[in-house]
């Protein structure tokens, strides 16, 4: 095939003027480390908020962007779902493998749960709704981040139905972006979506409408 | 974006440019509004933070280092990413990024089939290098599916904002151009009728083109993973479902490790949209094999473009240029963008980075009026996220400006250049100084009159000259020089004595 072709040579070109350009002489990567570890990082990496007021944040941030929360004991999540789904009128849903797992609970009866094993993109199509766990979520930014294990599972399927109803747990909720990423650097190469509110848009005269191409609703249920 | 793009080759002085646009009242109205909308949402979120000057500290500090050591980093991403599953290409510039594009656009069918369309994200790269039309020439048309792109690329328009191309268009406006396009002749006319049209336009090709192009906004050296900022899921729809990805990426777009990002995807949807985070942000790692459930494409390949940015690299006082994470927070506090709005800088990067980046992108052979574009009031440096300081990249590059433009053949076409040339001589020689100084005074006779107070004005100058009379009133030159009458005066104390 011919692309390989296109650009001969082109990788050292780049990488040799670059080191022109740069004019230093190369440093060692346990040099560069060092250097690296030395940045300033005054900023805040740790929050500084009590548990209560961190679940009440991500509450309150996850409403200003149009989600709706639901904040239950542990226990009650089965039953939760099943109100929440009836007062959506939602009754065929697509999950991720391991979700009953995942939320400590069996899925409730009298709805059609569709497990994903693979679906194809016209099937997920066909789906009312989506139900998964999540990974972390952050409050400061009402940020919930998914990523592609048990009981959240491949993107595709938190994307191309319009609802999307996920679960928290109080004790997965951070208070800010840093907390969140160190929690989330032992498994940086799994497929991530942070996701902040439904789908939106403010490209009209930066009006925000709810809702493009991604869930239209969101509903979070936050488990204590 | 569609036809012939923004091209600062062939695009008229920013001066010149400007001067027509300021006249299109609808489109300053437009551009006025939307960049008082998304400053007032900025200051809000920004104040939000107690730690924001030390994340953007912390925020320049990554960039500044990361630029140090950009070999070392590039390098580390090409293994991370070819090892989890990725291609890395590599192109020197526009012409050979577009090329390696088409020809994996063109091996992307199934079973042979060369692809006619493509899904695409939003993406400053892609427009830099004018890959739609490269494509279009190609055979194949290329879908943008973020909701402005798609009004520019409907409405045969170029984008005039990094972060919200279509801003100086109203919804009238876009109502007509989709009514039109999309043949929709009861469209409603709210932003949200306007937006659901473009959900039911995309839906189906989301669901059925099988190979999608977009830019990147980071790419983590420490884990070869890619990082892709949204918000209407029109990404994650192009990043997810196609078979075929390929992300085109500046040299520039790399950062050290992940830790990295909790710095970056702070400062960015904070400055960018005034948002706490934006709504969507994805991450990947090459592809995922099937047999572990097979999230995504099943081919994935980077394009890794220099495009002058090396160049850049070269120029210390200007390679912090190359910090920029496309937030677009300079272009809404810039008072001289939001009066012309961004087609004037005739390059799809406007407003004050655009006006750093462009004639540096050209290599200083074009977009020379662009470091001129500016009043040099520091708005832009005070709201960048990772402290470029815009304006005195500005003087840096208007220093080289006029550098090449005094120099060789190019002062012949250079009045002002022989001018300032010519009043160098002057300065230089006491007596032709005083000479001139009298000369000057006759000279100006004909073209002053005295107001009521018996000051004497000039408010007309002929040829050249009349540019600067024609906005302002010039004072005549005082009757006595300052050294005139110092000797005057020394010479009345000697004859006292």
């Amino acid at each position: 095939m011919g692309v390989e072709l296109i650009a001969v040579g082109a990788r050292e070109d780049v990488l040799r003027k670059i080191r022109t350009s740069i004019g230093a002489p190369a440093v060692s990567s346990p040099a560069i480390e060092a250097e690296w570890n030395a940045l300033p990082r005054e900023y805040n990496r740790v929050g500084s908020l009590s548990r209560e007021a961190v679940l009440e944040m991500l509450d309150e941030r996850l409403r200003d962007y149009d989600a709706s929360v639901i904040r239950i004991q542990s226990g009650a999540v089965a039953e939760t779902i099943a109100k929440q789904l009836t007062e959506r009128g939602k009754h065929r849903l697509v999950i991720p493998q391991g979700l009953a797992e995942a939320l400590g609970e069996a899925l409730p009866t009298g709805f059609e749960f569709v497990v994903d094993e693979g679906l194809s993109t016209t099937e997920l199509d066909s789906f009312e709704g989506v139900v998964t766990a999540s990974t972390v979520a952050i409050a400061e930014t009402g940020t919930i981040v998914l990523q592609n294990v048990a009981g959240e599972g491949r993107r595709a399927p938190t994307l191309v139905p319009d609802y999307h109803l996920c679960i928290v747990r109080a004790s997965d909720v951070v208070e800010n972006v840093p907390e969140a990423m160190a929690r989330l650097a032992a498994t940086a190469s799994l497929a991530t979506t942070f996701v902040s509110g439904p789908s939106a848009t403010a490209d009209i005269e930066m009006t925000r409408i709810k809702g493009v191409h991604g869930p239209r609703f969101l509903d979070v249920i936050l488990v204590t | 974006m569609s036809g012939a793009g923004l091209d600062p080759r062939t695009a008229p002085k920013f001066q010149v440019a400007a001067r027509v646009l300021v006249g299109d009242s609808q489109m300053r109205k437009n551009v006025r509004h939307a960049t008082k909308v998304i400053q007032t949402k900025r200051a809000k979120v920004v104040a939000e933070m107690p730690d924001w000057q030390k994340l953007r500290e912390a925020g320049k500090a990554i960039r500044q280092h990361t630029m140090r050591h950009l070999d070392f980093y590039l390098e580390q991403f090409e293994r991370n990413c070819t090892a989890a599953g990725g291609v890395v290409h590599w192109a020197r510039n526009a012409e050979e990024a577009r090329q390696i594009v088409i020809g994996l656009v063109k091996a992307s069918g199934a079973m042979g089939e060369s692809p006619t369309e493509v899904i695409k994200i939003k993406s400053m790269t892609t427009e830099e290098i004018q890959l739609n039309k490269a494509l279009e020439e190609a055979g194949v048309h290329a879908y943008e599916t973020d909701l402005a792109e798609l009004i520019i690329q409907l409405g045969h328009d170029q984008p005039s904002h990094i972060v919200v191309p279509a801003l100086h268009k109203n919804r009238a406006q876009i109502r007509e151009i989709f009514m039109r396009e999309m043949n929709l002749p009861n469209l409603g006319g709210t932003p949200q009728d306007l937006a659901d049209a473009a959900r039911r336009f995309l839906r189906e090709k989301f669901l059925r083109v099988k190979t999608a192009v977009s830019g990147a906004n980071f790419l983590v050296a420490e884990t070869g993973s890619v990082c892709i900022v949204e918000s209407e899921g029109n990404g994650r729809m192009c990043l997810t479902l196609p078979e075929t990805l390929i992300s085109v990426a500046g040299i520039d777009k790399v950062v050290p490790r992940y830790q990295d990002l909790e710095v970056l995807l702070q400062l960015l949807p904070r400055s960018a949209t005034g948002e706490r985070m934006n709504p969507y942000n994805s991450l990947w790692t090459g592809v995922d094999p099937a047999e572990k459930g097979g999230d995504g494409p099943r081919t994935f390949h980077v394009v890794l473009m220099d495009n002058a940015r090396s160049e850049i690299l070269a120029d210390e006082e200007a390679r912090q240029t190359l910090h920029c994470i496309r937030c677009g927070a300079c272009q809404n506090a810039c008072p001289v963008y939001q009066q012309t709005g961004g087609h004037a800088y005739g390059s799809v990067y406007a407003g004050p980075i655009g006006a750093i980046l462009t004639p540096q992108l050209m290599e200083m052979h074009h977009a020379q009026s662009l470091p001129y574009a500016s009043s040099l009031c520091g708005a832009c440096y005070e709201v960048c996220p990772v402290k470029i300081n815009i304006p005195e990249v500005l003087i840096h590059l208007r220093n080289k400006v006029v550098k090449q433009q005094s120099s060789g053949f190019h002062i012949l076409a250079n009045p002002e250049v022989m001018a300032l040339k010519a009043v160098a001589q002057v300065f230089r020689s006491d007596k032709v100084f005083r000479v001139s100084q009298k000369l000057g005074r006759l000279a100006e006779l004909p073209l002053s009159h005295k107001d009521g107070q018996g000051v004497g004005w000039i408010d007309w100058l002929p040829g050249m000259l009349g540019g600067w009379t024609q906005v302002r009133d010039l004072r005549v030159m005082p009757k006595q020089t300052f050294r005139q009458w110092f000797e005057e005066r020394e010479k009345n104390k000697q004859g006292g004595k």
